[in-house]
């Protein structure tokens, strides 16, 4: 232990402890903006500088171990006056138009000016850099301008997720956080998973909003139907500014009802289905010599990020679509002519954790109703802004159920909101169909959890199944470089996008891992309280292959329910 | 005080491209010596010699050696500072055109007081036409047995590599030179880890600059004490001065540290050129403070230098007639901080452009009073907050420059006629 | 960004020649400046696809191969003539007449700083210090050094490049 004293304060701490760390442990708040709890520490924006005596200048918190005796002031003239200098420096490149910014009342840089009582514009010469917002992506969108060069994107970009789509160019006061060659961010590597809207401090980088197309289809009068992700339910409430892991499923509902949807539906019912068929596809697979691993593609990230870096081996990637895009074409078919609606008065509006299934549901190929399947995918973030604009209550709504025919998700479905979810899922069916046996404890455990690689192996009537487990795609790197080394003996992989699977989503509010944790117990404590757990158990599902798609596999699945893939390999480079 | 030839003693006298030549000239009997000492008597003998660091900050070079020696680690790295980019500067590439072997020894003989077997020469990208000596050099060495495997029959083994960079003064810094050396943009790392425990790819790294290296084998053939003989008690040791700018006679002079800055540029150098007036010298590279012709009558060692707020460093001095004006000066000076500034900090990189601004508005006549206590405070707050030196450091020229010079500051904010910043077509 | 010059086409064979420089270091990014310093001296400019071909050698990012092109003053992703002419722009030589030597060179030229002359022959760029102070105003033309320069010595210098007498 380290004994130090902050602001006349004594306070001990673990060796190896910042006083960014210390100040922590004394309850004094430090100003940060490059810090992130998830991330390495950058010290590169020295706004969190402290005086320490015995010391000359300032010392950087974030990056200054703590001493023994150690006396820190935090917010002394000295410190207040170097903080002030460097905000002004920062404000005077940054675009002052809060009202008009996505990142109004979420930003970080404007917390932290709020914070320091800036009451005045910077003494410095406005100075704003001439970058064009790029809009390109479907997914996300980049304003340079905003961009206060905390590196935390790139960190995301190419740390955790290994892609390494935007990096510093030029140096000094021209630095700026681009794509190579001024390319717009539809031309790169991208795989939208939106994990750098999640770590960016300010607006520089956004979700594309989506939200006034919604608005607008209601006025032209459509039948407007939302569906809701599985971890949707686990998000919302957090982006509303209650606490991480508060489920509001049935407030959620009602909110959508009251903003002007007509019918709810859960999509957790379309991940029961996307079982039924990924799940018989690998055991057909397995049966008939198919290519194995094969590999999940609910996740529109990795499904770009295979296109991209692993064209070659597209044949691993399991043909079944995403549980969106399954529910997409059933809205526009089964649901339409059941409630005897014109297909082409329909607005599906798919609600998600997830910047990629904005870009998934524009994908060419996703027209099986002979529609565009889903009209709009809005975000978490943007569905909770929308919740705001209502002028809706929502900590005091009142539960409503979803709509039918699609009324209920198993618990199997719920759970693909969590990294390892998908694997669960398919092993309850799985295993019951190849056994005739409950799998038991229904609980998967080695499936649980946020190691980067988890493996398993599972026993079915003598037959060794083995699968894996990857979140982020530095982890699905790995995996992939398993596999194309013929190293990978694996049956069956799952691979999500972002790290902690869809509850860590690019589309929900700003992460850190604790919130992350958080909304992962909550979603194996809401799955324990459903009455279905096993996909093929939900007698929804059941009565929708008996009235309309036949059987698992059969020819309406293939056509509504299967996809294929092409190669993305030229957004590397000529 | 006379003109000494320590470090410049093989200058145009041996074959700089043939080991052969070196040792004829009673090069390696430095490196010969470490070799039968142990890592603890090596770099006893450099603590005894007093030698400090003649890159910039002086700091004593024995202690870099202790830490890295004390780091447990198979793999350890010596790098050599050759990215001499201070504006003013060509000492080294004297040292690295004329006398290579001699940094080849002196690195070597630090490899054996750590326990390092490779060594990094990292050459600044300007300097890509030496590219040829340097390894002409190290490959005769290896060739005479002064480097590779069991160097000499000892049991020592130690190789050389070239690493060059391509324009960027920041990599001088050490570690942003480690960063440019992995393959990556030159920005600076945070410290701790200090380099002696956490250096080039993570190893322990002992970097000095090639002055500093250079002194190492004539210190260990010939003694702490024979080192001492030379210098001051704080500043043993000869020292390179880069004289330049408006003086009679430019160049590279080798003078025993302590040297009056005054004599050196009157009585070494023939005094100013076209026997016109001293406005200015500016001692110790681009970072270093502007001082008036009535400061210049100073020891240039170490300690004297630092302690009147300069900072010897490299050892340049610009001398500046009054022909120039110092608001021009400045303005060039910081046009030159804004250019290599990383970018990675805040202060820095948003600091060293708006002090250019705020002084080129001076310049062109457009300034007010509030500008300077814009410059100053701004000034302070590099100095306190900037993540590395180069950052905290920029800002010495123009505050010294306020507090030296203070009248041509305000006489520019008057719009008094300044021959330099009023003539039509001015560059900058 | 519309105004960039990306229609800089580097020919098949030179970019196979990359190839070749890359490929030996696969998988070992710390040799990225020597890889592009050779490189450098196939194609001058980092062009778009010189990077994609260094990038895909030597298994890192190309992004990251533009963000390092960028940070450093003497590799360039934009074009640039046969002889780049540095002019050092620092004090030294700023107070030893460099502005002379500019214009001179401007003049004779008839480009600006910065500008590349129509031929796509003559770059005309500032430079950070040279290190030959003692020679100064000095420039540097591509990796030739030439120093204690007035008007008239520069003109005589650049003269000898137009005619191609300097190999």
């Amino acid at each position: 232990m380290i004994n130090l004293t902050i602001d006349g304060q004594q306070v001990s701490v673990d060796n190896g402890a910042s006083i960014l760390d210390a100040a922590k442990v004394a309850n004094v708040t430090i100003p940060t903006l490059c810090n992130h709890p998830d991330q390495t520490v950058k010290a590169v924006c020295r706004i969190c500088v402290v005086e320490v005596d015995g010391r000359p200048g300032l010392q950087a918190s974030c990056s200054t171990p703590a001493e023994e005796g150690m006396v820190v002031h935090t917010a002394s003239p000295k410190v207040i006056r170097a903080r002030k200098d460097i905000m002004e420096l920062i404000m005077a490149r940054h675009p002052m138009d809060c009202l008009g910014c996505q990142s109004n009342g979420s930003c970080e840089l404007q917390a932290v000016a709020g914070g320091m009582n800036m009451t005045k514009p910077s003494k410095y010469d406005m100075d704003i850099r001439k970058a064009k917002v790029d809009k390109s992506s479907p997914s996300i969108v980049r304003d340079m301008r905003k961009c206060i060069l905390c590196g935390r994107c790139i960190e995301t970009c190419s740390e955790v997720q290994g892609i390494t789509v935007m990096a510093k160019e030029n140096r000094g006061y021209d630095t700026m956080i681009v794509p190579p060659y001024g390319k717009s961010l539809v031309d790169t590597p991208c795989v939208n998973c939106g994990q750098c809207v999640q770590v960016c401090p300010t607006g520089a980088i956004t979700i594309h909003d989506d939200t006034m197309e919604v608005y607008n289809a209601m006025e032209e009068g459509k039948v407007m139907v939302a569906t809701i992700a599985p971890s949707v339910r686990i998000n919302v409430a957090e982006a509303l500014g209650e606490d991480p892991g508060t489920v509001s499923t049935g407030r959620l509902v009602t909110a959508l009802k009251k903003i002007g949807f007509d019918r709810v539906f859960d999509t957790d019912f379309t991940a029961d289905l996307t079982i039924m068929e990924e799940g018989n596809e690998l055991l057909y697979r397995l049966k008939n010599g198919g290519t194995l691993p094969m590999i999940t593609s609910c996740c529109p990230a990795w499904i770009k990020f295979a296109e991209t870096f692993f064209d070659d081996h597209l044949d691993h990637l399991s043909t079944c679509k995403s549980p969106q895009q399954m529910f997409g074409p059933l809205i526009k078919t089964y649901f339409a002519e059941k409630a005897k609606i014109n297909p082409a008065d329909i607005c599906s509006v798919s609600i998600m954790p997830c910047t990629a299934k904005k870009f998934e549901a524009k994908r060419e190929e996703m027209n099986a109703s002979g529609y565009r399947d889903y009209d709009v995918v809005l975000t978490v973030q943007e569905i909770a802004r929308m919740i705001k604009t209502a002028g809706i209550d929502f900590a005091n709504l009142e539960d409503t159920e979803f709509d039918n025919p699609f009324g209920l998700g198993s618990g199997a479905g719920l759970i693909f909101g969590a990294t390892g979810g998908v694997m669960e899922a398919a092993l309850r069916t799985v295993y019951e169909v190849v056994t005739g046996k409950d799998m038991a404890p229904l609980e998967f455990e080695p499936a649980r959890g946020f190691e980067g690689i988890k493996e398993a192996q599972v026993d079915l009537d003598g037959t060794i199944v083995k699968v894996a487990i990857a979140h982020g795609l530095g982890n699905a790197w790995k995996i992939i470089n398993m596999i194309k080394e013929g190293k990978a003996d694996y049956h069956f992989i799952e691979v999500m996008a972002c790290p902690g699977g869809c509850i860590g989503g690019g589309g929900n509010a700003p992460r850190t891992w604790e919130k992350v944790e958080e909304r992962r117990k909550a979603i194996y404590e809401e799955e324990k309280r459903l009455p279905v757990r096993k996909s093929h158990e939900n007698p929804w599902v059941k009565q929708c292959y008996e009235e309309f798609l036949g059987e698992p596999l059969g020819e309406m699945s293939h056509k509504l329910l299967h996809t294929h893939y092409i190669s993305r390999h030229d957004l590397l480079g000529s | 005080m006379e003109e000494m030839k320590v470090l410049l003693r093989n200058v145009d006298k041996i074959n700089p491209k043939d080991a052969y030549d070196y040792a004829k000239a009673g090069g390696f009997e430095g490196l010969k010596k470490a070799l039968s000492m142990s890592r603890e008597e090596i770099i006893k003998v450099l603590e005894d010699s007093g030698l400090r660091g003649r890159g910039g900050a002086g700091f004593p070079t024995y202690r870099k050696l202790q830490f890295a020696n004390s780091t447990e680690n198979d793999t350890k790295y010596i790098v050599c500072n050759a990215d001499e980019g201070e504006p003013g500067t060509n000492k080294d590439r004297i040292l690295l055109s004329k006398d290579p072997c001699a940094i080849i020894e002196g690195m070597a003989i630090m490899g054996k007081a750590i326990g390092a077997h490779t060594g990094f020469i990292y050459m600044r990208g300007e300097y890509t036409y030496l590219r040829e000596v340097l390894y002409a050099a190290i490959d005769s060495c290896k060739e005479n047995g002064y480097l590779g495997e069991n160097i000499m029959g000892s049991d020592f083994s130690f190789d050389v590599k070239l690493r060059m960079g391509a324009g960027a003064y920041v990599c001088g810094e050490e570690t942003a030179m480690f960063e440019s050396i992995e393959g990556k943009r030159g920005e600076p790392r945070y410290r701790p880890p200090f380099p002696g425990i956490k250096g080039l790819f993570g190893k322990p790294t002992v970097l000095n600059n090639v002055e500093t290296i250079a002194n190492v084998a004539p210190i260990l053939d010939k003694g702490a004490d024979w080192y001492r003989s030379m210098g001051t008690e704080g500043s043993p040791g000869t020292k390179l001065f880069s004289i330049i700018g408006n003086v009679n006679k430019r160049g590279v002079y080798e003078f025993p540290m302590g040297i009056n800055l005054k004599e050196l540029i009157y009585d070494y150098c023939g005094g100013i050129a076209d026997g016109r007036g001293l406005l200015a010298v500016q001692a110790g590279g681009a970072s270093a403070p502007f001082i008036n012709k009535d400061q210049i009558d100073i020891p240039l060692e170490i300690d004297y230098v630092a302690s009147s707020g300069g900072r010897l460093g490299c050892g340049t001095i610009m001398v500046i007639d009054d022909t120039n004006c110092i608001v021009d000066m400045i303005q060039n000076n910081l046009y030159f901080f804004k250019e290599e500034s990383c970018g990675k900090c805040t202060p820095c990189r948003e600091g060293t452009t708006r002090l250019y601004e705020l002084v080129t508005k001076i310049s062109s006549g457009r300034g007010k009073m509030s500008d300077l206590a814009k410059i100053r405070g701004l000034g302070e707050t590099m100095a306190n907050t900037a993540f590395c030196g180069l950052g905290r450091s920029a800002t010495v020229p123009v505050e010294s420059a306020l507090q030296n010079f203070a009248d041509d500051f305000e006489k520019h904010i008057d719009k008094d006629f300044c021959p330099v910043c009023d003539r039509e077509g001015r560059v900058l | 960004m519309e105004d960039r010059n990306l229609t800089y086409r580097v020919p098949a064979s030179k970019l196979v020649e990359i190839a070749k420089i890359a490929a030996p270091y696969r998988d070992k990014p710390e040799h990225l400046m020597k890889v592009i310093l050779q490189s450098q001296e196939i194609t001058p400019v980092f062009s778009e696809d010189v990077t994609a071909v260094i990038a895909r050698e030597m298994n890192i990012p190309q992004t990251q191969v533009y963000s390092f092109i960028t940070f450093y003053h003497m590799l360039y992703t934009e074009h640039r003539g046969k002889y780049v002419i540095h002019m050092c722009q620092s004090a030294p030589c700023h107070i030893r007449g460099a502005e002379e030597v500019v214009k001179a060179i401007e003049d004779l030229l008839g480009v600006k700083m910065g500008e590349t002359t129509e031929d796509n022959r003559f770059t005309l760029a500032y430079s950070p210090c040279l290190g030959v102070c003692d020679i100064s105003p000095a420039i540097m033309i591509n990796d030739k050094v030439y120093g204690n320069l007035n008007a008239d010595s520069v003109r005589e210098v650049i003269k000898r490049y137009i005619r191609e007498e300097v190999a």
